[in-house]
Parts: C-alpha cells; sequence; structure tokens
C-alpha cells in the first residue's frame, strides 16, 4: 500500500464548494500540490480556502459541502477510496490537524489532561498511569509552566496560547507522518511561539514528519518553510521557495508585503490591496 | 479615560489556585491606546475581563471615565464599553445568524434603523450585505473575527478592548481593519485597550504599552522607547529579538523570567 517513490501528500484538481443562502460559494478551485517531508506554508488572504484544503484532505468537510479531486494520495494510498472507518485510523494515526479554532475542538466538560491522556491511551494502548504521566510530559513539552494545574482545568479555564498548546500536545502524540496545522500559533507570545516551532521542525528533520503550516503570518512563513503556497480567492496564484518569498511575483503577494505594519515604521494610514479582477483569470 | 490600580485577580481554590493578575496599574487618557504585551498566560486578557467586568474575584481599583468600578456592571457601562474577544468561535452563538449577532445589542439598547447599521457595520469590516444571513460555521476564522469587531463597534462605544484583534485575519484584512479602527479613534477620540502579540501591530497602533510575565507588569514605556530600542526589562528585550522571525538557534536560546 505505501509506495516510497511518491510523495508524502499528493493533491490533484481539489475542489470545493458550499451551497448557502446568497448562492454557491465556490471555497477551493482546482488546487494541486504535493508534499515530501518538508515545511510548505500555505498563505493567503481571509476566506481564501486555507482552511478549507487542509479538512477537505482529511475528509472533515460536512454536507452541504461538496469535495471532489482527481487525486489526495497519501505515499500513494488514494484517501478518497477508504471507508469512513479507514479514514478514521489515518486521522488517529498518521495524519494529524490542528485546527484554526483550539478551544472548539477540546471537550469543554473534560479535563484538559484526561484529554490528552485518552488521546495518548486511544494511540498506544498504555495503561492510566503511563497516560497521565505522558500527557504531564507533553505540556512540559510545549511550555506550559505549570502542568500540575493545567492537567486539571477545563478548556474555559485556559489562556488563548495555553489551549493552542493543548491542541499541538495532543497532535504530536501518535507521532503522525503528516501535520496539518491551521494558525497554529496565532495565539502565542513570539518567545513561546518560537520554543514551539522549534519542536515541530525537529520532527520535521528528526522523524521525517512532513508538515503543511497555514499561516498568515509572511515574516514567519518565510523564516520557517521551505517551500510557501499563495492561495487567493480559492486558487493557487502561485508557488514559491519560502526564502524568496519577499521577492514574489504575483501582485497579490507583493501587495500583502506592503500591507504589514512595522516597528520602525510610523503611525501612518497602512497600504491595503487593491484586488484586481483579473487576478482571478 | 481608563485607570486601573493595583489589580489583583485570583481564580480557583487550593491545588488548582492561580495568581493570575499581580498589582496590575496602568492609566490611558481619552483617545489614546495603550498595549499589552507579553507570555502566554501572563493575563492580558484577564485584565481585559476585569476592566470590562466580566470577571467578579478581583482587587484594586478600576476607573472608567472617572467613575470607580464595582463588581457587576450597568447596562449603560455597555453602551460606553465593548471588548473584543480574543477567541471568536466561543463569542459568537453557533445558532445565531450574522444579522442576528449585531442586530441584537442594538435592541437591548432600544436603538432602531437597525437594518441599515448592520448593513453599515458589515461593510465597515469589509464584508458587505452577502453575509448577513450566515451562521459562524459558515465563515472562515477570519471572517468571524471581523463579525466580532462589528459587534464591538455597532454600539458607537467610548472605549472598546481589543483582545488579539487581527491575530486571526491576513495582512490585508488585518491593514484594513486597524485603518478602520485608527479612523474611529479621531473621529469619535475613542480609547482603546488593545493586546496583541505582534510588536509591530502595538508600534503602529499604541502611544504606550505594558509588558507583562506571570501575572506583573514587567517594563511599561513609550512606543518610541521601544522603536529605539531603549527597552531596559531581560524579557522585554528578548520578546523584541523573538519577534523577528524563526530562528533555530535563537529558539534554543530562549529562557524563561520568573
Ligand atoms: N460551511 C460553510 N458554508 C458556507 N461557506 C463556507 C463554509 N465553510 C467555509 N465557507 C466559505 O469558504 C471560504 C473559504 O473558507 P476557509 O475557512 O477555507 O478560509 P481561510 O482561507 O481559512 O480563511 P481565514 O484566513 O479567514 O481562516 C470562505 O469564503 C468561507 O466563507
Ligand atoms: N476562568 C478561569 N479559571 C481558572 N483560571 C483561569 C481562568 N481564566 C484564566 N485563567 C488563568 O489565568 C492565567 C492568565 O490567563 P489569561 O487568559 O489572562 O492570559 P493571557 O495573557 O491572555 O494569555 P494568551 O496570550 O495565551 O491569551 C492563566 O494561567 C489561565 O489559566
Ligand atoms: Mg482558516
Ligand atoms: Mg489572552
Amino acid at each position: 500500500m505505501v509506495d516510497a517513490t511518491a510523495p508524502l501528500l499528493d493533491v490533484k484538481g481539489l475542489n470545493v464548494s458550499f451551497r448557502t443562502p446568497s448562492g454557491v460559494v465556490q471555497a477551493v478551485r482546482d488546487v494541486s500540490f504535493s508534499l515530501g517531508r518538508e515545511r510548505l506554508g500555505i498563505v493567503g488572504e481571509s476566506g481564501s480556502g486555507k482552511s478549507t484544503t487542509g479538512r477537505a484532505i482529511l475528509r472533515l468537510i460536512p454536507p452541504p459541502g461538496v469535495v471532489s479531486a482527481e487525486r489526495i494520495a497519501l505515499s500513494g494510498l488514494e484517501l478518497q477510496s477508504l471507508s469512513e472507518r479507514e479514514m478514521r485510523t489515518i486521522r488517529g494515526d498518521r495524519i494529524s490537524m490542528v485546527m484554526q479554532d483550539p478551544k472548539y475542538s477540546l471537550n469543554p466538560v473534560m479535563r484538559v489532561g484526561e484529554q490528552i491522556a485518552e488521546a495518548y491511551r486511544l494511540h498506544s494502548r498504555a495503561g492510566r498511569r503511563e497516560a497521565r504521566d505522558k500527557a504531564l510530559e507533553m505540556l512540559s513539552a510545549v511550555r506550559i509552566r505549570d502542568p500540575q494545574r493545567v492537567y486539571r482545568a477545563f478548556p474555559h479555564e485556559l489562556s488563548g496560547g495555553m489551549g493552542q498548546r493543548v491542541m499541538i500536545a495532543m497532535m504530536l502524540i501518535p507521532s503522525p507522518d503528516l501535520l496539518i496545522a491551521d494558525e497554529p500559533t496565532s495565539a502565542l507570545d513570539v518567545t513561546v511561539r518560537m520554543q514551539i516551532l522549534a519542536i515541530i521542525d525537529d520532527m520535521v528533520r528528526e522523524r521525517g514528519m512532513g508538515l503543511v503550516f497555514i499561516s498568515h503570518d509572511l515574516n514567519l512563513v518565510a523564516s520557517f518553510c521551505d517551500r510557501v503556497l499563495i492561495m487567493y480567492a480559492g486558487r493557487v496564484v502561485e508557488e514559491c521557495r519560502a526564502s524568496e518569498l519577499a521577492a514574489a511575483r504575483h501582485p497579490y503577494t507583493r501587495g500583502l508585503f506592503s500591507c504589514l505594519p512595522r516597528i520602525e515604521a510610523g503611525k501612518k494610514t497602512l497600504p491595503t490591496l487593491e484586488r484586481d479582477p483579473a487576478w482571478l483569470a | 479615560m481608563i485607570e486601573v490600580s493595583n489589580l489583583d485577580v485570583r481564580f480557583g481554590h487550593a491545588r488548582s489556585a492561580v495568581h493570575a493578575v499581580r498589582g496590575v496599574s496602568f492609566t490611558v487618557p481619552r483617545g489614546a491606546t495603550f498595549g499589552l504585551v507579553g507570555e502566554s498566560g501572563s493575563g492580558k486578557s484577564t485584565v481585559l475581563r476585569a476592566i470590562a467586568g466580566l470577571n467578579p474575584d478581583w482587587t484594586g481599583d478600576v476607573r472608567v471615565g472617572g467613575e470607580a468600578q464595582g463588581r457587576s456592571r450597568s447596562r449603560a457601562f455597555y453602551k460606553r464599553v465593548q471588548m473584543v474577544f480574543q477567541d471568536p468561535y466561543g463569542s459568537l452563538h453557533p445558532r445565531h445568524t450574522v444579522d442576528r449577532a449585531l442586530g441584537e445589542p442594538l435592541r437591548i439598547h432600544g436603538i432602531g434603523d437597525i437594518e441599515r447599521r448592520v448593513i453599515a457595520a458589515l461593510e465597515a469590516v469589509g464584508l458587505g450585505r452577502a453575509f448577513r444571513f450566515r451562521y459562524p460555521h459558515q465563515l472562515s476564522g477570519g471572517q468571524r473575527q471581523r463579525v466580532a469587531i462589528a459587534r464591538a463597534m455597532i454600539l458607537e462605544p467610548e472605549v472598546l478592548l481589543l483582545d488579539e484583534p487581527t491575530s486571526a485575519l491576513d495582512v490585508s484584512v488585518q491593514a484594513e481593519v486597524l485603518n478602520l479602527l485608527a479612523g474611529l479613534r479621531s473621529e469619535h477620540a475613542l480609547t482603546f485597550v488593545l493586546v496583541s502579540h505582534d510588536l509591530a501591530v502595538v508600534s503602529h497602533m499604541c502611544d504606550r504599552l505594558a509588558v507583562m510575565n506571570h501575572g506583573r507588569v514587567v517594563e511599561e514605556l513609550t512606543v518610541d522607547a521601544l522603536r529605539t530600542g531603549q527597552a531596559t526589562q531581560p524579557y522585554t528585550r528578548q520578546l523584541i529579538a523573538a519577534s523577528e522571525g524563526y530562528d533555530r538557534e535563537t529558539a534554543r536560546g530562549l529562557v524563561d523570567y520568573v
């Protein structure tokens, strides 16, 4: 089933649409990309289809959303041909996703430590005690200062960034082949963010994990990823090496950079994007 | 406009007790924007929630517009002071349309002309009327955050407490929202307290800022001092160094300050 020469993830011709009261939203249009054991960034405008792309790979688009693709393959295995049960195993063991809304994906009435421990037990069939120790270890690994207290806390008792780190801890437990991280560090201060990214970086370098990193932090993507896809209105409009993002050619990408506030700049009105209908063509 | 002195906030008891905010004081004049930055979990959102009256367990002194504030707040208070929450998913009711989320505060405060105001508020945040009858799950993360900002502004408050208002937005929408906020501030002499992890956003919007770590303000400085590298505390300096993008070596060298 596993083809050693196939890319880790191969997506071809992905389309996703939703019906809404004011018409059909074509959220993803003919998106194709492939990923090796590397860090691939996806940047782009709010609503351009980044999260939808990630969710479609994991078959997490609920009806009335409609997904179609020529190919969504993990190491050569066509995911679209799997049963719902087989897909659950893939989601548990081989692909993890950190969702954009961390608290929304945690169970609000269960202590966060128990949620992590349970995820570990499902994965490893470890005993309760071992799972508890592992959960505490994961909480310290993601730089939670007081893991004992946070283990016993409920999701609403965590700060925004603590919730995000709990989600990351849970997703890293199965040592996935592929991690899809949707704005995983947007609620973290820059120092904790850098420490979390270093953990993910190690997983890519040392265990050969593949990473899809969805973010609108251009400088972060440029400094952290290997390659970047730029999405606009559901399409991939440009692909480049992360280190060359600042020299990107597409006017949309160039426009994005000009919108950034800078520490050294004054308080003038920020440039905004003039969207050109021709970008949709 | 806002005076906070010796604010202390605690949660829970015994083993799970947290002293989330420890002796925080700052003052924000009318029309100014004050930034709060610092470690994740250091108490920034808790400070905003205490000012907004969303958290009864605090001690110290909180004044808004010269009036000392007690544990609970009146309806008139919420006409003057609005908050944009860090987590837009949690703050929007999942079964209410955008139209209802924006219309409700107007109805509660007995303000008329609802339809026109709702559409104007949506347009101001770059969404437009096509979004009016959508539910939160039909919106992207950034679209939800814009609805949350529109809802806070629809009552035309004097004080806006902004908790990471643009961290879920791409940079083009962020620029639009920051321009919008700056425009409102100069038109109506609005006062903002802005929590952000992005030092560039803080420099762009604020006059002064406080740097928090572990429940305390470790340093208060002007944005000019931040820009010209005059931060004195090691924690602040580390924060500035880490804001320059990912670097493996820098990541290894980071230390915890208590
Ligand atoms: N369930 C749904 N029903 C209708 N429209 C939807 C649904 N889910 C997403 N959309 C629409 O699809 C488009 C893409 O959404 P998506 O969440 O993928 O954007 P995104 O690129 O992740 O944006 P952000 O940066 O704001 O998170 C948006 O216009 C959104 O409104
Ligand atoms: N309702 C609550 N019950 C118990 N503890 C809480 C509650 N709300 C916050 N805390 C704790 O208070 C501390 C400060 O949280 P707060 O949300 O203010 O942090 P923050 O500075 O906003 O962090 P972030 O940048 O991650 O959002 C954290 O340790 C958190 O766990
Ligand atoms: Mg998204
Ligand atoms: Mg917070």
